[in-house]
């Protein structure tokens, strides 16, 4: 633990590349989520196959294979992240940290469609036509009518999909971004006699993390409930 | 009289090898053959770590699996390869244990577990290319060096980097928790770390990254396998001395190490096994080290 402790500069920023991590590929695995649910329940044929496609294929594929497809492959085929090169204190976001939100978002999205696609289910089929009834298209229906209501029945299993993203942003320690794990092996490859000490450190942050999230989730479950 | 006999086994296996090397031109390196030493069982006092080696018959030994020279296991092979090996089958020999049997269980003991292994008795030995330091010694044994290294650069063919002080601020790959990623990160530039150093070539390969660094012998075996792709530079920023590791519970083997290393360094065999697994990458042949006192 001292050895943390002694450099606890170190565990911060550590932990704050995992949050930023955390936070755009949450934010964007919920934006990819919502298009691929609206593509799912939607009345277009072909969107709706692709979107179905897509999300067997993603959600059945190990996490680490995906990053290692944005590691490796990509670059070979072009698709890189060359643009990316932010600056911001201490922290530095490039090539290797977009791949790596590329990743986390285009995985998790996946998840994020299906707990939606649950919340949707939930909405009582007679909101729907209502709406049609009153003339909204499809995405009139979609954003002020079902979705609203998806959301809020769908809360907790989304709140499962991000607290779970929390922890698969490990898999980025072996990807090239200095985040939470990566720091961890520093200090347990330098400091071998106070191992134990450095995983409760570590996993303390973790839990830090997702308890901030469940806590949130619950407030907003309260504060969001349907009648 | 057990020198002798083992001066006579290295001198056949000498004799042996060159008419090997005659034959197979090749960079296909088998590794040296030893022969185990016949009586060891008797020889070690009662009560020692390296008597009940030596009556069991068996050894489980730790080493890398992903180090071309050092320690390196081909898809699919079954017995690994490289210089910590060749050292490795010197001490398992003198146990009289012979190194290409089944008795040696090659175990893969990467950066990260080498210490929870020595101490849980999941292996009996580690030559992982297993920095000596007074950290690790806390916890577990760790005596020689057999082999001293030093940090350098790999950077495409056609690259300017001369040095890791051209490199501020950028980007250098290593393997992720590793020594190699702190020392980048003191000389000022900034480590990424992957799973392993194949998937950091794959890395400069693509210019994602300027560099990787690492022990200096390591990064010789990659550019010999990706010649006129890639290149060796700058001088050693650091010194690494490569060691083996043992129980700490086990302190009487240190100093049966430090003989078996010692007649490796005397007899020619500690030179003849670098020059078969390092030599071919390029790497001249060095003295060998001086070994560290056991504590008595």
């Amino acid at each position: 633990m001292n050895a943390v402790l002694d450099d606890l500069d170190a565990y911060l920023q550590a932990f704050g590349y995992t949050l930023a991590l955390f936070v755009i590929s949450g934010l964007l695995s919920l934006v990819l989520g919502t298009v691929l649910v609206a593509m799912r329940v939607g009345p277009v044929a072909v969107l709706r196959a692709a979107a179905t496609t897509y999300v067997t294929t993603v959600r059945n594929t190990p996490l680490v294979i995906v990053f290692a497809f944005f590691a490796f492959f990509a670059p070979i085929i072009n698709i890189r992240f060359t643009w990316l090169d932010v600056h911001i204190g201490r922290f530095d976001f490039t090539e290797l940290f977009g791949a790596a939100v590329a990743s986390l978002s285009l995985y998790t999205c996946t998840f994020v469609c299906e707990a939606l696609r649950a919340g949707v289910n939930a909405v009582p089929l007679g909101q729907a036509e209502a709406a049609r009834a009153i003339g909204l298209p499809f995405g009139g229906v979609m954003t002020n009518v079902v979705l609203p209501q998806a959301f809020r029945a769908a809360l907790p299993p989304l709140a499962s999909v991000q607290i779970a993203l929390i922890k698969n942003t490990s898999v980025a320690a072996v990807f090239g971004v200095a985040e939470a794990v990566a720091q961890m092996r520093t200090f347990t490859n330098s400091f071998a006699s106070q191992r134990l000490g450095i995983f409760i450190a570590f996993a303390i942050g973790y839990i830090v993390l997702v308890e901030v999230v469940s806590f949130a989730a619950a407030r907003a479950e309260r504060r969001w409930r349907i009648a | 009289m057990r020198r002798m006999k083992f001066r006579a086994a290295a001198a056949a296996v000498l004799l042996a090898s060159a008419l090997a090397a005659c034959g197979d031109a090749g960079e296909d390196t088998e590794g040296r053959d030893v022969e185990a030493n016949e009586n060891a069982a008797e020889e070690f006092d009662d009560g020692t770590r390296m008597k009940e080696l030596a009556e069991a018959g068996t050894i489980k030994v730790g080493v890398k699996y992903d180090q071309p020279g050092l320690g390196f296991m081909e898809a699919g092979g079954d017995v690994p390869t490289g210089f910590d090996v060749e050292i490795a089958k010197l001490l398992v020999a003198d146990l009289g244990i012979d190194p290409d049997s089944d008795n040696v269980e090659w175990v893969e003991t990467i950066s990260d577990n080498r210490e929870p292994f020595l101490q849980e008795g999941r292996v009996d030995l580690v030559l992982a290319t297993y920095s000596i330091t007074d950290e690790r010694r806390q916890v577990v044994g760790q005596t020689g060096p057999y082999f001293v290294t030093g940090q350098q650069l790999l950077v495409p063919s056609d690259s300017d980097v001369e040095s890791i002080d051209d490199l501020k601020g950028q980007e250098v790959c290593s393997v992720t928790g590793s020594t190699s990623i702190d020392r980048i990160n003191e000389a000022g530039a900034k480590g990424v770390g992957f799973d392993s150093y194949s998937e950091c070539v794959q890395k400069v390969l693509d210019g994602t990254v300027a560099a990787m660094s690492t022990d200096g012998t390591i990064l010789a075996g990659f550019a010999a396998q990706n010649e006129g792709q890639l290149k060796v530079v700058g001088e050693e920023f650091s010194e690494e001395r490569i060691g083996v590791g043992y129980s700490k519970d086990r302190p009487e083997m240190c100093e049966w190490i430090n003989d078996v290393l010692e007649d490796s360094f005397e007899d020619g065999s500690w030179a003849e096994a670098f020059e078969l697994t390092l030599g071919p990458s390029g790497v001249e042949t060095p003295e060998p080290p001086a070994l560290d006192e056991c504590a008595a």
